[in-house]
């Protein structure tokens, strides 16, 4: 879910100054001083009423940059002390995102309302359509009762002159299992025990106010210790940034790591492994299975749908095999998984063979401050190449034909894709769940961003485009068949 | 008439700070102008390492104007300017 807008930009723009303020001799000064550098004296203020409110959103965001909760900011602690805190900490948290409550105070919260088109007409459609005795006609005019509506939007489809408007919480409406939401004080927060980690809200919301938690500071210090710092990269990455895998390879290590691995090496493994428990499912005489390497979907299962569970794969995901090689050649090195999602984290935070993860914006903000020209790099080859299929694991199709392509009989599998978790596909699931069928299926590929991992909520190519350059790049990719 | 070349900076802080997007004027423009305008990727046009840095990437030039914080529809924009002029 690429979002091209003046957030996105802004958001980048803070780490990258989080991370030359890092870089720079007098980290906590500098930190300190970012709100200032971005918004200095005199500068016409571009959103807010004025230049310090500007700065205090600007210091909020840095916090979330800086890795901690922007909510539990109580506006005494100054950027420098964060800053130090930051290189102190040991341990990083589960909860992956944080709400900037500042920014959210200016969306109203979500309600059916009557607007000034309401021409008190005779007829009265809403009323008698409304159910729940909600609507009442004061001074001619229709009004609804909030205490008593429960936002059915009958009344929006009865009146005749479109003069009722249900008015969007964008985050509330984007997040597919009721996460997060706007309490009376008009503060939205997340609910980590429904929070499937999916990121459509960071992307959802206009005013940029939900913040992944980063990891970069952690990173950038495990970069200073004398430990091997490897990176991980999803599959996805392909398109992501300028050149090829190769120059993004030199590019990563230029930028401070000491080697680099292609999950789809591990995406490989999740394939044959699975197209082997796949055949002895249908076997036994199951019906369906679904895939099992998306971390928003596995967190779905374990927050709200555990009914799928006995149809799930209980292969491992293309990270998990990835971390695990890694860890068995370099047992002392740190990984970090280069993740096109905020879902990741939360998968990454389970498995002890990742120690951190950071998006591909922040990698993107890595390479603009250590000033990296990707295309003017030589070429740096990976010790193990993956396959055309491991390397197309990021687009919605790419694992099911992964799978299809790892069987002995390819035309025992039929299979079909969930594109993206929403309220009515998660419906769909849980049909299959309760049913035992998936009619004219028996492979279901699940993924919760639409598109796939390309249209992950850290992404910074659209994907469209994205999968376009996925694709010239792995046509001379070898078969999955021959590695 | 002269043509008008379009060039997008292709280094990195451009396409990090959303010049990835810019690669659908390779369909938008030659769809809308034909051979009237030619678009090529540029290797780093040195722009974000003067005055702004990259507050005010990406940057595209249209023949010898630059677009800064270019989007698609600003990179259009500029050309119609150009080719009304011509």
């Amino acid at each position: 879910m690429n979002n091209s807008g003046q957030i996105i930009h802004l958001k980048k723009e803070i780490l990258v100054r989080i991370i030359k303020a890092f870089l720079s001799d007098n980290f906590e000064r500098q930190a300190r001083l970012i709100p200032y550098d971005m918004r200095p004296k005199g500068m016409e203020v571009p959103y807010r009423c004025c230049v310090y409110k500007e700065r205090a959103i600007i210091k909020d965001r840095t916090i979330a940059g800086l890795g901690f909760p922007i909510e539990e900011d109580d506006e005494t602690v100054s950027l420098a002390d964060y800053a130090k805190q930051a290189l102190e900490r040991t341990q990083i948290s589960d909860k992956n995102l944080t709400v900037l409550q500042t920014a959210c105070k200016g969306c109203a919260t979500n309600r059916i309302y009557v607007t000034d088109l309401c021409q008190g007409c005779v007829a009265r459609p809403c009323q008698s359509t409304c159910k729940f005795g909600a609507i009442s006609i004061i001074n001619g005019r229709s009004v609804i009762d909030d205490s008593k509506c429960k936002k059915c939007q009958m009344c929006i489809n009865a009146c005749p002159y479109k003069a009722i408007a249900k008015i969007s919480v964008p985050c509330e409406d984007s997040c597919p299992v009721g996460a997060i939401k706007k309490d009376e004080t008009g503060f939205a927060s997340i609910d980590y025990d429904k929070c499937i980690n999916c990121g459509r809200c960071t992307a959802a919301c206009p005013f940029g106010a939900v913040h992944e938690r980063s990891q970069i500071i952690d990173i950038l210090k495990a970069m200073k210790s004398d430990k091997k710092v490897i990176a991980m990269i999803a599959p996805s990455i392909a398109g992501q940034f300028p050149g090829n895998i190769y120059q993004l390879k030199t590019a990563i290590i230029n930028s401070g790591f000491d080697d680099v691995y292609e999950v789809a090496q591990g995406a490989d493994i999740t394939a044959k492994t699975e197209a082997k428990e796949f055949t002895e499912r249908m076997e036994e005489g199951q019906k369906f299975m679904t895939t099992s390497c998306c971390a928003g979907y596995n967190q779905l299962i374990k927050k709200h749908l555990s009914e799928i569970k006995p149809f799930v794969s209980d292969t491992k995901t293309p990270l998990y095999y990835t971390a695990e090689i890694v860890k068995k050649e370099n047992p002392e090195a740190i990984t970090v998984f280069v993740s096109p999602c905020v879902a990741k984290r939360a998968e990454g935070f389970e498995n002890p063979n990742v120690d951190f993860v950071m998006n591909y914006e922040e990698l993107g903000a890595l390479f603009v401050a250590k000033k990296i020209q990707i295309m003017d790099l030589e070429e740096s080859k990976y010790v193990v190449e993956a396959s055309k299929q491991g390397r197309n694991f990021g687009y919605s199709g790419g694992v099911a034909e992964s799978v299809k392509k790892s069987l002995k009989d390819e035309d025992s599998v039929k299979p079909c894709v969930i594109n993206g978790l929403n309220k009515d596909s998660i419906k769909q699931l849980k049909k299959y769940a309760t049913s035992g069928v998936c009619e004219g299926c028996n492979l279901v590929e699940v993924m919760c961003c639409e598109g796939g991992c390309i249209g992950g909520n850290a992404t910074i190519n659209n994907s469209k485009t994205a999968k376009k350059l996925i694709d010239n790049f792995t046509q001379n990719s070898e078969d999955i068949s021959k590695i | 008439m002269e043509k008008i070349t379009v060039r997008v900076c292709t280094g990195t802080t451009c396409f990090v700070m959303g010049g990835a997007n810019l690669q659908e004027l390779n369909e938008t423009i030659s769809e809308k102008y034909g051979d009237k305008v030619e678009l090529t990727a540029s290797n780093c046009l040195g722009l974000c390492s003067i005055n702004w840095e990259y507050s005010k990437a990406p940057y595209v030039k249209v023949n010898e104007e630059v677009v800064s914080e270019a989007t698609p529809e600003k990179v259009v924009e500029e050309i119609d300017r150009q080719l009304a002029k011509q």
